[in-house]
Protein backbone atom coordinates (compact mmCIF):
# COMPACT_ATOMS: atom_id res chain seq x y z
CA UNK A 1 0.00 0.00 0.00
CA UNK A 2 2.86 2.38 1.03
CA UNK A 3 1.80 5.65 -1.56
CA UNK A 4 1.56 3.51 -4.62
CA UNK A 5 1.88 7.08 -6.16
CA UNK A 6 5.43 7.32 -4.95
CA UNK A 7 6.02 4.24 -6.59
CA UNK A 8 4.14 4.83 -10.11
CA UNK A 9 7.47 5.53 -12.61
CA UNK A 10 6.79 8.87 -13.35
CA UNK A 11 9.14 11.18 -16.14
CA UNK A 12 11.45 12.80 -13.85
CA UNK A 13 10.61 16.65 -14.02
CA UNK A 14 12.54 18.26 -16.79
CA UNK A 15 15.42 20.48 -16.18
CA UNK A 16 13.13 23.60 -17.86
CA UNK A 17 10.76 22.23 -15.34
CA UNK A 18 12.91 22.78 -11.80
CA UNK A 19 14.27 25.70 -13.24
CA UNK A 20 10.59 27.60 -12.94
CA UNK A 21 10.61 25.97 -9.51
CA UNK A 22 13.63 28.06 -8.78
CA UNK A 23 12.51 31.37 -9.97
CA UNK A 24 9.53 30.55 -7.25
CA UNK A 25 11.92 30.84 -4.60
CA UNK A 26 13.44 34.53 -4.41
CA UNK A 27 15.85 32.96 -1.58
CA UNK A 28 17.63 31.02 -4.58
CA UNK A 29 19.45 34.33 -5.17
CA UNK A 30 21.27 35.21 -2.68
CA UNK A 31 25.16 34.55 -3.13
CA UNK A 32 27.14 33.19 -0.01
CA UNK A 33 31.08 34.40 -0.45
CA UNK A 34 30.36 35.81 -3.53
CA UNK A 35 29.43 32.25 -4.74
CA UNK A 36 25.39 31.32 -5.44
CA UNK A 37 24.26 29.59 -2.51
CA UNK A 38 23.13 26.00 -2.74
CA UNK A 39 21.05 25.08 -0.21
CA UNK A 40 21.27 21.52 0.88
CA UNK A 41 20.20 21.81 4.41
CA UNK A 42 16.05 20.98 3.49
CA UNK A 43 15.95 18.54 6.29
CA UNK A 44 16.22 21.00 8.67
CA UNK A 45 14.16 23.41 6.93
CA UNK A 46 13.07 24.16 3.01
CA UNK A 47 13.15 27.42 1.86
CA UNK A 48 9.84 29.21 0.94
CA UNK A 49 7.96 29.92 -2.48
CA UNK A 50 6.94 33.31 -3.30
CA UNK A 51 3.40 32.21 -2.96
CA UNK A 52 4.07 31.25 0.72
CA UNK A 53 6.07 35.02 1.36
CA UNK A 54 2.92 36.96 -0.57
CA UNK A 55 0.04 34.76 1.94
CA UNK A 56 1.58 35.50 4.42
CA UNK A 57 2.39 39.62 3.69
CA UNK A 58 -1.09 40.11 2.40
CA UNK A 59 -2.93 38.28 5.52
CA UNK A 60 -1.03 41.07 7.32
CA UNK A 61 -1.79 43.87 5.05
CA UNK A 62 -5.65 43.34 4.36
CA UNK A 63 -6.75 40.76 6.87
CA UNK A 64 -4.74 41.02 10.24
CA UNK A 65 -7.39 40.54 13.03
CA UNK A 66 -8.05 37.96 15.83
CA UNK A 67 -10.21 35.05 14.56
CA UNK A 68 -13.35 33.37 16.24
CA UNK A 69 -13.95 36.57 17.68
CA UNK A 70 -14.80 39.49 16.10
CA UNK A 71 -17.88 40.51 14.65
CA UNK A 72 -16.60 42.94 12.48
CA UNK A 73 -15.28 42.12 8.86
CA UNK A 74 -11.91 41.68 9.13
CA UNK A 75 -11.85 38.95 11.76
CA UNK A 76 -14.40 37.20 9.61
CA UNK A 77 -12.13 37.51 7.02
CA UNK A 78 -9.22 36.17 8.89
CA UNK A 79 -11.88 33.13 10.30
CA UNK A 80 -12.16 32.35 7.11
CA UNK A 81 -8.76 32.08 5.58
CA UNK A 82 -7.78 30.66 8.94
CA UNK A 83 -10.24 27.95 8.64
CA UNK A 84 -9.79 27.28 5.25
CA UNK A 85 -5.79 26.87 5.26
CA UNK A 86 -7.13 23.83 7.84
CA UNK A 87 -9.34 22.54 4.96
CA UNK A 88 -6.70 22.42 2.96
CA UNK A 89 -4.22 20.63 5.14
CA UNK A 90 -7.46 17.81 5.65
CA UNK A 91 -7.00 16.98 2.28
CA UNK A 92 -3.32 17.10 1.68
CA UNK A 93 -3.20 13.97 4.26
CA UNK A 94 -7.01 13.03 3.09
CA UNK A 95 -8.04 13.09 6.67
CA UNK A 96 -12.02 12.35 7.06
CA UNK A 97 -12.65 15.96 8.27
CA UNK A 98 -10.94 19.65 9.63
CA UNK A 99 -11.87 18.66 12.97
CA UNK A 100 -9.23 16.55 13.23
CA UNK A 101 -6.02 18.62 12.10
CA UNK A 102 -5.22 20.41 15.17
CA UNK A 103 -2.69 23.33 14.73
CA UNK A 104 0.25 23.58 16.45
CA UNK A 105 3.96 24.79 16.51
CA UNK A 106 5.39 22.18 14.82
CA UNK A 107 5.68 18.44 15.10
CA UNK A 108 7.66 18.74 18.44
CA UNK A 109 4.27 20.19 20.14
CA UNK A 110 2.02 17.81 18.45
CA UNK A 111 4.21 14.93 19.97
CA UNK A 112 4.68 16.43 23.19
CA UNK A 113 0.28 17.18 23.04
CA UNK A 114 -0.16 13.80 22.32
CA UNK A 115 2.05 12.65 25.01
CA UNK A 116 0.47 14.49 27.79
CA UNK A 117 -2.71 14.72 26.56
CA UNK A 118 -3.22 10.84 25.29
CA UNK A 119 -0.76 8.77 26.71
CA UNK A 120 -0.26 10.18 30.22
CA UNK A 121 -4.31 9.62 31.87
CA UNK A 122 -3.37 6.13 29.58
CA UNK A 123 -0.51 4.77 31.44
CA UNK A 124 0.33 2.77 34.21
CA UNK A 125 4.13 1.49 35.87
CA UNK A 126 5.54 -1.19 33.68
CA UNK A 127 3.54 -0.34 30.61
CA UNK A 128 5.26 0.12 27.64
CA UNK A 129 5.85 2.88 24.88
CA UNK A 130 7.69 1.83 21.39
CA UNK A 131 9.84 3.72 19.43
CA UNK A 132 12.78 2.89 17.24
CA UNK A 133 16.18 3.44 17.51
CA UNK A 134 15.96 6.29 14.96
CA UNK A 135 14.00 8.86 16.04
CA UNK A 136 14.39 12.50 16.33
CA UNK A 137 14.66 13.97 19.74
CA UNK A 138 11.48 15.29 19.40
CA UNK A 139 10.04 11.94 19.18
CA UNK A 140 12.11 10.52 22.06
CA UNK A 141 12.23 12.66 24.77
CA UNK A 142 8.82 13.54 25.47
CA UNK A 143 7.98 9.20 25.70
CA UNK A 144 10.80 9.74 28.41
CA UNK A 145 9.07 12.51 30.50
CA UNK A 146 5.67 10.80 30.14
CA UNK A 147 7.60 7.19 31.20
CA UNK A 148 9.19 9.33 34.01
CA UNK A 149 5.18 11.00 35.11
CA UNK A 150 4.12 7.24 35.07
CA UNK A 151 6.63 5.24 35.61
CA UNK A 152 6.05 3.85 32.22
CA UNK A 153 8.91 1.90 30.24
CA UNK A 154 10.15 3.14 26.68
CA UNK A 155 11.33 -0.16 24.55
CA UNK A 156 13.34 0.77 21.34
CA UNK A 157 12.88 -0.97 17.71
CA UNK A 158 16.47 -1.93 16.80
CA UNK A 159 17.54 -0.88 13.41
CA UNK A 160 20.42 -2.86 11.09
CA UNK A 161 23.64 -1.61 9.48
CA UNK A 162 22.08 -0.22 6.46
CA UNK A 163 19.90 1.70 9.07
CA UNK A 164 16.59 -0.01 8.17
CA UNK A 165 14.25 -0.64 10.44
CA UNK A 166 14.25 -4.55 12.10
CA UNK A 167 10.75 -5.54 11.68
CA UNK A 168 11.57 -8.94 13.69
CA UNK A 169 12.62 -6.81 16.42
CA UNK A 170 9.79 -4.83 16.38
CA UNK A 171 7.56 -8.27 16.33
CA UNK A 172 9.46 -8.79 19.32
CA UNK A 173 8.59 -5.93 21.39
CA UNK A 174 5.18 -5.67 20.72
CA UNK A 175 3.61 -7.59 23.71
CA UNK A 176 0.69 -7.49 25.91
CA UNK A 177 2.23 -4.12 27.62
CA UNK A 178 2.75 -1.47 24.84
CA UNK A 179 0.21 0.96 24.65
CA UNK A 180 1.79 3.28 21.77
CA UNK A 181 4.04 3.15 18.87
CA UNK A 182 5.75 6.48 17.63
CA UNK A 183 7.77 5.90 14.72
CA UNK A 184 9.04 7.97 12.41
CA UNK A 185 7.82 7.81 8.56
CA UNK A 186 11.22 9.07 7.52
CA UNK A 187 14.62 9.18 9.20
CA UNK A 188 15.54 12.50 9.26
CA UNK A 189 19.50 11.37 10.27
CA UNK A 190 19.61 8.28 7.60
CA UNK A 191 16.89 8.97 4.88
CA UNK A 192 15.46 5.42 5.62
CA UNK A 193 11.64 5.25 5.36
CA UNK A 194 9.73 2.99 7.69
CA UNK A 195 7.48 0.14 6.48
CA UNK A 196 4.46 2.25 8.74
CA UNK A 197 1.87 0.27 6.87
CA UNK A 198 2.98 -3.20 8.42
CA UNK A 199 3.94 -1.54 11.89
CA UNK A 200 0.36 0.20 11.99
CA UNK A 201 -1.83 -3.22 10.77
CA UNK A 202 0.29 -5.30 13.10
CA UNK A 203 0.00 -2.89 15.88
CA UNK A 204 -3.70 -2.82 15.35
CA UNK A 205 -4.31 -6.05 15.70
CA UNK A 206 -2.83 -5.84 19.05
CA UNK A 207 -5.55 -2.66 19.42
CA UNK A 208 -2.49 -0.60 20.00
CA UNK A 209 -2.49 2.57 18.35
CA UNK A 210 0.26 3.92 16.40
CA UNK A 211 1.33 8.01 15.92
CA UNK A 212 3.48 8.94 12.78
CA UNK A 213 6.25 11.77 13.20
CA UNK A 214 5.98 12.75 9.26
CA UNK A 215 8.28 15.49 9.94
CA UNK A 216 10.51 14.66 7.38
CA UNK A 217 8.03 12.21 5.19
CA UNK A 218 5.52 15.39 4.61
CA UNK A 219 7.33 17.11 1.94
CA UNK A 220 8.65 13.86 0.43
CA UNK A 221 5.95 10.86 0.22
CA UNK A 222 2.66 10.73 -0.22
CA UNK A 223 0.70 10.60 2.87
CA UNK A 224 -2.49 9.49 3.10
CA UNK A 225 -3.67 9.20 7.05
CA UNK A 226 -6.88 7.31 5.99
CA UNK A 227 -5.18 4.72 3.19
CA UNK A 228 -2.38 4.30 6.63
CA UNK A 229 -5.09 4.40 8.92
CA UNK A 230 -2.81 5.69 11.63
CA UNK A 231 -3.98 7.03 14.95
CA UNK A 232 -1.80 10.32 15.10
CA UNK A 233 0.39 12.43 12.35
CA UNK A 234 2.44 14.86 13.12
CA UNK A 235 3.96 17.60 11.37
CA UNK A 236 5.87 21.14 10.38
CA UNK A 237 4.94 23.57 8.18
CA UNK A 238 8.41 24.54 7.65
CA UNK A 239 9.78 21.63 6.40
CA UNK A 240 7.06 21.72 3.66
CA UNK A 241 7.96 25.22 2.22
CA UNK A 242 5.57 27.28 4.77
CA UNK A 243 5.96 29.35 7.80
CA UNK A 244 7.86 28.10 10.89
CA UNK A 245 5.68 28.09 13.93
CA UNK A 246 3.18 26.28 12.42
CA UNK A 247 2.74 22.68 12.88
CA UNK A 248 -0.31 19.97 12.65
CA UNK A 249 -1.39 17.21 14.86
CA UNK A 250 -3.78 14.81 12.41
CA UNK A 251 -5.97 12.47 15.15
CA UNK A 252 -8.59 10.23 14.83
CA UNK A 253 -11.80 12.06 15.71
CA UNK A 254 -12.41 9.71 18.02
CA UNK A 255 -9.18 9.47 20.19
CA UNK A 256 -8.83 13.40 20.15
CA UNK A 257 -12.51 13.84 21.61
CA UNK A 258 -11.62 11.76 24.15
CA UNK A 259 -8.49 13.52 25.12
CA UNK A 260 -8.15 15.98 28.32
CA UNK A 261 -6.74 19.45 26.66
CA UNK A 262 -3.52 20.18 26.22
CA UNK A 263 -3.35 23.73 27.37
CA UNK A 264 -5.95 26.37 29.27
CA UNK A 265 -6.82 29.34 27.80
CA UNK A 266 -9.00 31.10 25.12
CA UNK A 267 -11.06 29.88 22.15
CA UNK A 268 -10.75 26.38 23.72
CA UNK A 269 -13.65 26.69 26.00
CA UNK A 270 -17.50 26.67 25.33
CA UNK A 271 -18.32 28.31 28.75
CA UNK A 272 -16.40 29.62 31.66
CA UNK A 273 -17.85 29.91 35.00
CA UNK A 274 -15.71 29.80 38.24
CA UNK A 275 -17.29 26.35 39.09
CA UNK A 276 -17.13 24.44 36.09
CA UNK A 277 -16.01 24.97 32.66
CA UNK A 278 -17.26 23.50 29.18
CA UNK A 279 -14.40 22.41 26.87
CA UNK A 280 -14.88 23.53 23.39
CA UNK A 281 -15.55 21.22 20.37
CA UNK A 282 -12.91 19.32 17.85
CA UNK A 283 -10.29 21.22 16.37
CA UNK A 284 -10.53 24.24 19.28
CA UNK A 285 -10.64 21.95 22.32
CA UNK A 286 -6.56 21.80 21.46
CA UNK A 287 -6.40 25.14 20.54
CA UNK A 288 -6.09 27.25 23.67
CA UNK A 289 -4.79 31.28 23.16
CA UNK A 290 -4.63 33.18 20.14
CA UNK A 291 -2.39 31.23 17.45
CA UNK A 292 -0.08 31.72 14.26
CA UNK A 293 -2.72 32.93 12.06
CA UNK A 294 -0.62 34.31 9.38
CA UNK A 295 1.20 31.01 9.70
CA UNK A 296 -1.31 28.59 9.24
CA UNK A 297 -2.50 30.58 6.03
CA UNK A 298 0.92 30.48 4.94
CA UNK A 299 0.99 26.47 5.43
CA UNK A 300 -2.42 26.50 3.45
CA UNK A 301 -0.47 28.26 0.67
CA UNK A 302 2.23 26.03 0.81
CA UNK A 303 0.33 22.57 0.64
CA UNK A 304 -1.45 24.60 -2.70
CA UNK A 305 1.94 25.21 -4.07
CA UNK A 306 3.54 21.33 -3.41
CA UNK A 307 -0.25 20.12 -4.67
CA UNK A 308 -0.08 21.57 -7.96
CA UNK A 309 3.49 20.11 -8.66
CA UNK A 310 2.43 17.00 -6.88
CA UNK A 311 4.49 15.09 -4.30
CA UNK A 312 5.10 12.21 -7.07
CA UNK A 313 6.88 14.29 -9.06
CA UNK A 314 8.49 16.40 -6.79
CA UNK A 315 9.33 12.05 -4.75
CA UNK A 316 10.44 11.50 -8.46
CA UNK A 317 13.00 14.30 -9.08
CA UNK A 318 14.49 13.96 -5.45
CA UNK A 319 15.07 10.27 -5.87
CA UNK A 320 17.01 11.41 -8.85
CA UNK A 321 19.05 13.81 -7.22
CA UNK A 322 19.51 11.07 -4.59
CA UNK A 323 20.95 7.93 -6.55
CA UNK A 324 22.85 10.76 -8.81
CA UNK A 325 24.61 12.25 -5.37
CA UNK A 326 24.93 9.28 -3.77
CA UNK A 327 27.16 7.52 -7.26
CA UNK A 328 28.88 10.91 -7.67
CA UNK A 329 30.02 10.99 -3.70
CA UNK A 330 30.78 7.40 -3.41
CA UNK A 331 34.16 8.00 -5.91
CA UNK A 332 35.62 10.43 -2.93
CA UNK A 333 38.33 8.85 -1.65
CA UNK A 334 37.17 7.99 2.50
CA UNK A 335 33.95 9.37 1.99
CA UNK A 336 31.21 6.48 3.45
CA UNK A 337 27.31 7.23 3.55
CA UNK A 338 25.92 6.71 6.47
CA UNK A 339 22.33 5.28 6.03
CA UNK A 340 21.89 2.67 2.66
CA UNK A 341 18.41 1.37 3.43
CA UNK A 342 16.78 0.31 0.23
CA UNK A 343 14.13 2.45 0.77
CA UNK A 344 15.39 5.81 1.29
CA UNK A 345 14.44 9.29 0.28
CA UNK A 346 16.02 13.12 0.20
CA UNK A 347 18.89 12.76 2.49
CA UNK A 348 22.95 12.02 2.14
CA UNK A 349 24.35 11.33 5.50
CA UNK A 350 28.26 10.60 5.15
CA UNK A 351 31.88 11.21 6.38
CA UNK A 352 35.03 12.01 5.52
CA UNK A 353 38.16 9.80 7.13
CA UNK A 354 40.26 12.16 9.08
CA UNK A 355 37.81 14.69 8.46
CA UNK A 356 34.88 16.02 11.10
CA UNK A 357 31.99 17.00 9.90
CA UNK A 358 32.19 20.63 11.62
CA UNK A 359 34.79 21.11 9.09
CA UNK A 360 33.41 19.80 6.08
CA UNK A 361 30.44 22.63 6.65
CA UNK A 362 32.67 25.14 7.10
CA UNK A 363 34.70 24.30 3.52
CA UNK A 364 31.41 23.80 2.20
CA UNK A 365 30.17 26.96 3.27
CA UNK A 366 32.72 28.79 1.96
CA UNK A 367 31.76 27.46 -1.74
CA UNK A 368 28.28 28.40 -0.79
CA UNK A 369 27.01 25.24 -0.09
CA UNK A 370 24.82 25.03 2.92
CA UNK A 371 24.85 21.54 4.39
CA UNK A 372 24.23 20.61 7.95
CA UNK A 373 26.91 18.91 10.09
CA UNK A 374 26.20 17.15 13.80
CA UNK A 375 23.99 14.54 15.19
CA UNK A 376 21.09 15.73 13.59
CA UNK A 377 18.73 16.03 16.84
CA UNK A 378 19.28 12.46 16.81
CA UNK A 379 22.23 11.32 19.41
CA UNK A 380 21.45 7.33 19.55
CA UNK A 381 21.21 7.06 15.77
CA UNK A 382 25.21 9.08 16.00
CA UNK A 383 25.65 6.30 19.08
CA UNK A 384 24.49 2.78 16.71
CA UNK A 385 27.11 3.79 14.16
CA UNK A 386 29.90 5.12 16.45
CA UNK A 387 29.70 8.52 15.25
CA UNK A 388 29.78 11.62 17.07
CA UNK A 389 28.41 13.34 14.17
CA UNK A 390 28.05 13.28 10.09
CA UNK A 391 27.85 15.45 7.29
CA UNK A 392 24.08 15.65 5.76
CA UNK A 393 22.91 16.76 2.51
CA UNK A 394 19.19 17.33 2.21
CA UNK A 395 17.46 17.82 -1.30
CA UNK A 396 14.36 19.75 -1.95
CA UNK A 397 12.60 19.81 -5.42
CA UNK A 398 14.27 23.31 -6.35
CA UNK A 399 17.74 21.16 -6.18
CA UNK A 400 19.63 20.49 -9.38
CA UNK A 401 22.28 18.31 -10.52
CA UNK A 402 24.22 20.88 -11.31
CA UNK A 403 24.04 21.97 -7.34
CA UNK A 404 25.47 18.12 -6.86
CA UNK A 405 28.49 18.30 -8.96
CA UNK A 406 29.25 21.90 -6.73
CA UNK A 407 28.34 20.22 -3.80
CA UNK A 408 31.03 17.18 -5.09
CA UNK A 409 33.70 19.61 -6.24
CA UNK A 410 33.58 21.05 -2.73
CA UNK A 411 33.57 17.36 -0.86
CA UNK A 412 37.05 17.51 -3.35
CA UNK A 413 38.47 20.51 -2.29
CA UNK A 414 37.80 19.58 1.70
CA UNK A 415 39.61 16.14 1.27
CA UNK A 416 42.33 18.65 -0.65
CA UNK A 417 42.58 20.13 2.37
CA UNK A 418 43.15 18.07 4.82
CA UNK A 419 45.44 16.17 3.28
CA UNK A 420 47.87 18.39 2.79
CA UNK B 1 39.54 31.27 0.02
CA UNK B 2 42.14 33.14 1.60
CA UNK B 3 40.11 32.93 4.66
CA UNK B 4 39.71 29.19 4.66
CA UNK B 5 43.47 29.30 4.60
CA UNK B 6 43.37 32.16 7.17
CA UNK B 7 41.40 29.43 8.96
CA UNK B 8 43.23 26.12 8.45
CA UNK B 9 46.96 27.04 8.94
CA UNK B 10 49.09 24.49 8.90
CA UNK B 11 49.68 24.66 12.36
CA UNK B 12 46.58 24.05 13.27
CA UNK B 13 46.54 21.00 10.72
CA UNK B 14 49.51 19.73 12.50
CA UNK B 15 48.20 20.12 15.96
CA UNK B 16 44.89 18.29 14.69
CA UNK B 17 46.75 15.81 13.39
CA UNK B 18 49.29 14.93 16.46
CA UNK B 19 47.47 16.97 18.87
CA UNK B 20 50.11 17.57 22.12
CA UNK B 21 49.07 16.83 25.15
CA UNK B 22 46.61 14.65 24.51
CA UNK B 23 45.58 11.63 27.22
CA UNK B 24 45.07 11.92 30.62
CA UNK B 25 46.54 13.01 33.38
CA UNK B 26 46.99 10.58 36.19
CA UNK B 27 48.08 12.79 38.45
CA UNK B 28 45.55 15.50 38.09
CA UNK B 29 44.03 17.66 40.74
CA UNK B 30 41.50 19.22 38.54
CA UNK B 31 39.81 17.88 35.70
CA UNK B 32 36.56 18.72 33.88
CA UNK B 33 34.18 17.69 30.73
CA UNK B 34 33.46 20.15 28.48
CA UNK B 35 30.56 19.15 25.43
CA UNK B 36 30.13 21.53 22.35
CA UNK B 37 25.67 20.76 22.50
CA UNK B 38 25.81 21.92 18.53
CA UNK B 39 28.14 19.65 17.32
CA UNK B 40 28.45 16.97 20.33
CA UNK B 41 31.85 17.53 20.35
CA UNK B 42 33.40 16.16 23.72
CA UNK B 43 36.71 16.61 25.60
CA UNK B 44 38.18 16.49 29.13
CA UNK B 45 40.79 19.09 30.39
CA UNK B 46 43.04 17.72 33.18
CA UNK B 47 45.24 20.09 35.13
CA UNK B 48 47.88 19.13 38.03
CA UNK B 49 48.19 22.85 40.20
CA UNK B 50 50.79 23.20 42.64
CA UNK B 51 50.98 26.54 44.59
CA UNK B 52 48.68 28.68 42.06
CA UNK B 53 50.76 27.31 38.96
CA UNK B 54 49.53 25.08 36.55
CA UNK B 55 52.34 22.62 36.59
CA UNK B 56 50.79 19.95 34.09
CA UNK B 57 47.72 19.94 32.12
CA UNK B 58 45.81 17.68 29.02
CA UNK B 59 43.21 16.85 27.48
CA UNK B 60 41.14 13.82 26.09
CA UNK B 61 38.22 14.03 23.49
CA UNK B 62 37.46 14.20 20.27
CA UNK B 63 36.51 17.05 18.09
CA UNK B 64 36.59 19.11 14.92
CA UNK B 65 40.31 20.60 13.37
CA UNK B 66 39.81 23.86 14.90
CA UNK B 67 38.54 21.91 18.52
CA UNK B 68 41.62 19.90 18.69
CA UNK B 69 44.23 22.51 17.78
CA UNK B 70 42.55 25.00 20.09
CA UNK B 71 42.97 22.21 23.01
CA UNK B 72 46.46 20.61 21.81
CA UNK B 73 47.68 24.61 21.93
CA UNK B 74 46.39 25.74 24.80
CA UNK B 75 47.53 23.10 26.63
CA UNK B 76 51.30 23.90 25.38
CA UNK B 77 50.41 28.11 26.13
CA UNK B 78 49.40 26.77 29.73
CA UNK B 79 52.25 24.68 31.13
CA UNK B 80 53.77 26.49 33.90
CA UNK B 81 51.20 29.42 33.95
CA UNK B 82 50.33 30.82 37.26
CA UNK B 83 46.15 30.31 37.13
CA UNK B 84 46.00 34.06 37.98
CA UNK B 85 46.97 35.19 34.29
CA UNK B 86 44.71 32.26 32.90
CA UNK B 87 41.59 34.74 33.01
CA UNK B 88 43.10 37.53 31.22
CA UNK B 89 45.40 35.41 28.46
CA UNK B 90 41.39 33.45 28.01
CA UNK B 91 40.08 36.94 27.43
CA UNK B 92 42.61 38.03 25.12
CA UNK B 93 41.92 35.35 23.03
CA UNK B 94 38.22 35.32 23.35
CA UNK B 95 38.23 38.85 21.80
CA UNK B 96 40.62 37.71 18.93
CA UNK B 97 38.35 34.98 17.62
CA UNK B 98 35.24 37.10 18.04
CA UNK B 99 37.14 40.30 16.38
CA UNK B 100 37.63 40.16 12.64
CA UNK B 101 40.56 42.61 11.60
CA UNK B 102 41.63 43.23 14.52
CA UNK B 103 45.28 43.95 15.83
CA UNK B 104 48.04 40.98 16.35
CA UNK B 105 48.09 39.86 19.65
CA UNK B 106 52.00 39.11 20.49
CA UNK B 107 50.88 38.14 24.19
CA UNK B 108 49.17 35.30 22.74
CA UNK B 109 52.06 33.73 20.98
CA UNK B 110 51.64 30.69 19.39
CA UNK B 111 47.78 30.92 19.72
CA UNK B 112 47.65 33.53 17.20
CA UNK B 113 47.40 31.36 14.43
CA UNK B 114 43.90 30.81 15.71
CA UNK B 115 42.83 34.67 14.94
CA UNK B 116 41.23 33.43 11.66
CA UNK B 117 38.35 31.74 13.63
CA UNK B 118 36.92 35.38 13.99
CA UNK B 119 36.12 35.45 10.41
CA UNK B 120 33.95 31.87 10.81
CA UNK B 121 31.18 33.12 13.81
CA UNK B 122 29.75 29.82 14.12
CA UNK B 123 32.91 28.14 14.96
CA UNK B 124 34.17 30.63 17.39
CA UNK B 125 32.62 27.90 19.80
CA UNK B 126 35.03 25.11 18.84
CA UNK B 127 37.89 27.31 19.51
CA UNK B 128 36.59 27.99 22.98
CA UNK B 129 35.27 24.59 23.99
CA UNK B 130 38.78 23.72 25.48
CA UNK B 131 39.09 27.25 27.72
CA UNK B 132 35.46 27.02 29.16
CA UNK B 133 36.17 23.58 29.98
CA UNK B 134 39.76 24.64 31.43
CA UNK B 135 37.87 27.52 33.63
CA UNK B 136 35.56 24.83 35.11
CA UNK B 137 38.31 22.21 35.84
CA UNK B 138 40.11 25.43 38.02
CA UNK B 139 36.35 26.15 39.67
CA UNK B 140 36.37 22.50 39.91
CA UNK B 141 33.00 22.47 39.12
CA UNK B 142 31.47 18.77 38.58
CA UNK B 143 29.19 20.26 35.97
CA UNK B 144 30.11 19.63 32.03
CA UNK B 145 31.53 23.25 30.95
CA UNK B 146 29.66 23.59 27.62
CA UNK B 147 29.76 26.23 25.35
CA UNK B 148 26.43 28.17 25.51
C1 LIG C 1 12.10 13.33 12.09
C2 LIG C 1 11.85 14.63 12.80
N1 LIG C 1 10.98 14.68 13.81
C3 LIG C 1 10.70 15.82 14.46
C4 LIG C 1 11.33 16.99 14.13
C5 LIG C 1 11.01 18.22 14.91
O1 LIG C 1 10.41 19.20 14.13
P1 LIG C 1 10.17 20.65 14.69
O2 LIG C 1 11.47 21.11 15.26
O3 LIG C 1 9.75 21.46 13.51
O4 LIG C 1 9.09 20.56 15.73
C6 LIG C 1 12.26 17.00 13.10
C7 LIG C 1 12.98 18.24 12.76
O5 LIG C 1 14.15 18.25 12.48
C8 LIG C 1 12.53 15.78 12.42
O6 LIG C 1 13.42 15.74 11.42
Amino acid sequence: MRSESNKVLREAATPADVARWRDDFPILQETISGEPLVYLDNAATTQKPQSVLAAEADYYRHTNANVHRGVHTLSQRATDQYEAARGKIARFINAAGSNEIIYVRGATEAINLVAQSFARPRLKPGDEILISAMEHHSNIVPWQMVCEQTGALLKVVTINDAGEFEFESFERLLGPRTRLVALTHLSNALGSIVPIERVIELAHSSGVPVLIDGAQAIAHLTVDVRALDCDFYAFSGHKIYGPTGIGVLYGKAALLDAMPPYQGGGDMIRTVTFEKTEYNELPYKFEAGTPNIAGAIGLGAALDYVGAIGIATIAAHERDLLDYATREVSAIPGLTIVGSARDKASILSFTLAGTHPHDIGTILDHRGVAIRAGHHCAMPVMQRFGLSGTARASFALYNTRAEVDTLVAALHQVTEIFQR
Amino acid sequence: MSDLRELYQDVIFDHYKKPRNCHVLDCANHQADGFNPLCGDQLTVYLKVEHGVITDLSFKGSGCAISTASASLMTEALKGKKIDEVEDLFEDFHHMVTTPEDAPHPELGKLEVLAGVSEFPARVKCATLAWHTLQAALKNQNQPATTE
